[in-house]
């Protein structure tokens, strides 16, 4: 079992994998690498993130398309989302993301289509407003009953010029239905970050407050940043329910437009995702005056907190009722722990997801008994950092935008019994030896989210910590 | 063959000198294609006699994609069996012409445009070099001659050293190189010496002078070019010579551009340009006559 590395060891970690960089490129990794420090208040300039990344390196991070269309627009379900541009972006984004949806495919839920505009090199040379509008319309056409369309920009549409903000006024009247262009070109900043940023915009003038809503309740709230990967929102919506709030809006996984259209009405934004939301929610709170919060439903420790935190903003009715919700799931929670934290005890992770999650995840972690030792966000800003020392153990190394090479070498350093980062990290980590969850798909498992998500993810835990194959392997550590 | 390019301000005279020039090429046998460069595609009307011929990516759009074209849809052969054909673009202001020029040049070559019983092949280029679509026909194995046509005013010059800063980034990696200046005369003072003079600075040669003469646009009224419209004219000598000048040009350099600063002083030298007064730089008409009555008084 592994050992969590003291402060010196992690430092000496980062020189040594930094030693075989030019000094150029190690200049510029070492703003990017951080042991923690939990007493201090702000990362401040120790830590740099959302930089470009290193030409020459492997980054693990998206573009901005894919945080517009893959992560705020796509989970929209009774929209069309078009694909705009060639056919590549739209292809290996498809079905990707595991954002659950209730409905019927080409009815009332399109997110499991693949709508492209299949640009060609005509219409890079004459330029493809003319084709949008055709397909607008074809869309229209074959879907009746779609309830709004975005056009997700890929690169070629930004460097063509093509004015996909005058096509989607005109064919808004013309069709009767939102139409919303999102400048999300893939060149655009440093991340999938601006798309996420580009797409709070586009909702914010495109859906936001343009519908008023049938009825409201003084305990109308609206979740900000849960996709529903694998039914997250769900089982977070559950929780709400039962402590007496009305969810009025699932931004995005599992919505509709309209509920977006009307969230302006509600009485308290709960934001999970920070990192992809946090603009709309403050948009809201300074044109409508509606307060927002951040939560975190991983882990029985960080709901309980939570729902204490969320019912404090209400009357004494929902403060009884979120005390009853934790009475109520407090035996299943003890009996999911008693079963799994004997098998995983002391054990250390290491992760490297999105914006979001390495932090978020830790607490459900602890309440297994497991620790997290590293941590690094794909395209988290400085104020995720900031959120993330205060809930990170001392000496945990942190890494931001880590390079395939950083993240390998700095797990064979740290040895941990587990490894949870994306896809492109889950088998070359596997076959060094490590047992790996994916954290942004859920490793086609799921929810996460809850007290019925907490369930899932201690089995999972268990399953890939445990998996008796690495008995059957010896790590390359072990044949030294 | 010999293929060459012709840069230029816009509205120098581009289209109108490369297609005399060809058509005194083709009258003394010489086997020549034109490749308009140009989205206005009106680099081959005047051997065609036509408005403006079919486009390569015009037909391609017509046709679903350059897969579907044949080189016979696209080439049409005018006045001396001069082969021409256009690029073609979008309408201004929408899409990338750029790209249409890669994509058209890479199709001639794919479908064996470039047939070995050519001496010429004259690309007839957008007057911009906006981006790389407009480079294409000096990148490798492509066009390894640069002719640009200037005349004696200001803002030709300029796009005619900035031509030459083009040519430097390909001439160091490839075989491209400067033939010399066309100077498509303006009448303004003392043009030849002008142009003499920006031509040494820039390491080449003034090829030939082409005087302005009325009879270039009553060719062009009929879309012919002199030579053909009448090859007794004085004009018809001149782009025979031009034409002769260039079918014997060993003269091939990597240009030299000059500074923004030297070529100001050269315009200054030959009186086209004020010596700076530096006094007046970023004052208001108001504050300049305050300060006329500051002086005053």
């Amino acid at each position: 079992m592994s050992t969590r590395m003291t402060k010196e060891a992690a430092e000496t970690a980062i020189k040594e994998v930094l030693s075989v960089y030019p000094a150029v490129s190690r200049e510029d990794r070492e703003k990017h690498l951080y042991v923690n420090d939990s007493s201090v208040e702000s990362v401040g300039s120790c830590l740099s993130a959302n930089r470009k990344s290193l030409p020459g390196v492997m980054t693990i991070r998206g573009c901005a398309y894919a945080g517009s269309k893959g992560v705020v627009w796509g989970p929209v379900k009774d929209m069309v989302h078009i694909s705009h541009g060639p056919v590549g972006c739209g292809q290996y984004s498809w079905g990707t993301r595991r954002n659950y949806a209730t409905g019927q495919t080409g009815v009332d839920n399109f997110i499991v289509m693949q709508i492209t505009s299949d640009f060609s090199e005509k219409d890079i040379v004459f330029g493809g407003d003319k084709k949008l509008e055709g397909l607008l319309r074809e869309i229209k056409e074959m879907f009746p009953l779609a309830k709004g369309i975005s056009i997700q920009s890929e690169c070629p549409v930004g460097l063509i010029g093509d004015d996909i903000e005058a096509v989607a006024k005109r064919m808004t009247a013309e069709l009767g239905l939102p139409i919303v262009p999102v400048r999300c070109e893939g060149f655009r900043g440093v991340s999938q970050s601006l798309g996420h940023h580009i797409a709070n915009d586009t909702v914010r003038d495109h859906v936001l407050g343009k519908t008023e809503p049938d009825t409201t309740t003084p305990y109308d709230v609206a979740i900000l940043g849960d996709y529903n990967i694998g039914g997250d929102a769900w089982a977070s919506r559950i929780i709400l329910e039962e402590m007496g709030l009305r969810v009025v809006a699932q931004w995005s996984g599992d919505a509709t437009i309209k509920e977006m259209q009307s969230s302006h009405k509600a009485k308290l934004n709960l934001l999970h995702c920070y990192r992809s939301m946090n603009y709309i929610a403050r948009h809201m709170e300074e044109k409508f005056g509606i307060p927002w919060m951040e939560y975190n439903f991983f882990g029985p420790s960080k709901i309980e907190d939570s729902v204490r935190a969320v019912a404090a903003k209400f009357d004494k009715k929902i403060q009884d009722n979120a005390e009853k919700v934790i009475a109520k799931h407090k035996e299943r929670m003890a009996e999911v722990v008693a079963a799994f934290k004997p098998r995983l005890e002391g054990k250390k992770v290491m992760l490297y997801v999105g914006g979001l999650r390495p932090r978020h995840v830790i607490g459900a972690f602890e309440d297994l008994g497991m620790e997290v030792v590293g941590l690094g966000y794909e395209f988290g800003h400085n104020d995720d950092y900031d959120r993330t020392i205060k809930e990170a153990g001392d000496a945990t190394l942190i890494y931001d935008d880590v390079t395939a090479y950083e993240l390998e070498e700095f797990t064979k350093r740290i040895k941990p019994d587990l490894v949870g980062s994306g896809v492109k990290e889950k088998y070359v980590l596997q076959k060094m030896g490590f047992p790996f969850r994916q954290m942004h798909s859920w490793d086609y498992s799921g929810p996460y989210h809850g007290y019925d998500g907490f369930e899932v993810f201690a089995r999972d835990m268990d399953m890939a910590v445990n998996a008796p194959v690495f008995k059957t392997t010896t790590p390359p550590w072990k044949t030294a | 063959m010999r293929q060459c390019a012709i840069y230029g301000k816009g509205g120098i005279g581009k289209s109108t000198t490369t297609q005399n020039l060809v058509a005194a090429m083709a009258e003394a046998k010489q086997r020549v294609m034109i490749v308009g460069c140009d989205p206005k595609a009106d680099s081959t009307r005047l051997i065609l006699h036509a408005k403006s011929q079919n486009t390569v990516m015009e037909l391609a759009a017509k046709h679903g994609s350059v897969e579907d074209l044949e080189l016979e849809d696209v080439m049409q052969t005018g006045f001396g069996d001069v082969k021409c054909v256009e690029a073609g673009g979008p309408e201004p202001g929408v899409g990338c012409a750029g790209r249409g020029v890669i994509t058209a040049i890479n199709f001639l070559e794919e479908e064996g445009a470039y047939t070995p019983d050519l001496d010429f092949v004259f690309y007839d280029v957008l007057g911009d070099v906006v981006c790389g679509g407009f480079a294409m026909p000096i990148r490798e194995n492509k066009a390894e001659e640069i002719y640009i046509v200037v005349s004696g005013e200001m803002m030709a010059m300029y796009a005619a050293n900035n031509i030459c800063k083009g040519i430097m980034k390909y001439a160091a990696t490839g075989k491209v190189r400067l033939g010399g200046l066309i100077c498509n005369s303006r009448n303004t003072d003392r043009e030849i010496d002008l142009i003499e003079a920006l031509a040494r600075k820039l390491g080449t040669q003034m090829i030939h002078f082409v005087p302005r003469d009325n009879t270039v646009q009553r060719a062009e009224l009929r879309r012919m070019t002199v030579v053909e419209y009448d090859p007794k004219a004085k004009q018809a000598d001149e782009y025979r010579a031009l034409a002769k000048k260039i079918t014997e040009n060993k003269n091939l350099v990597i240009p030299t551009p000059i500074t923004m600063d030297e070529l100001e002083e050269l315009l200054m030298e030959f009186g086209i340009m004020e010596e700076e007064n530096t006094a007046i730089v970023g004052k208001t008409a108001a504050e300049e006559s305050g300060l006329g009555q500051a002086a005053s008084a």
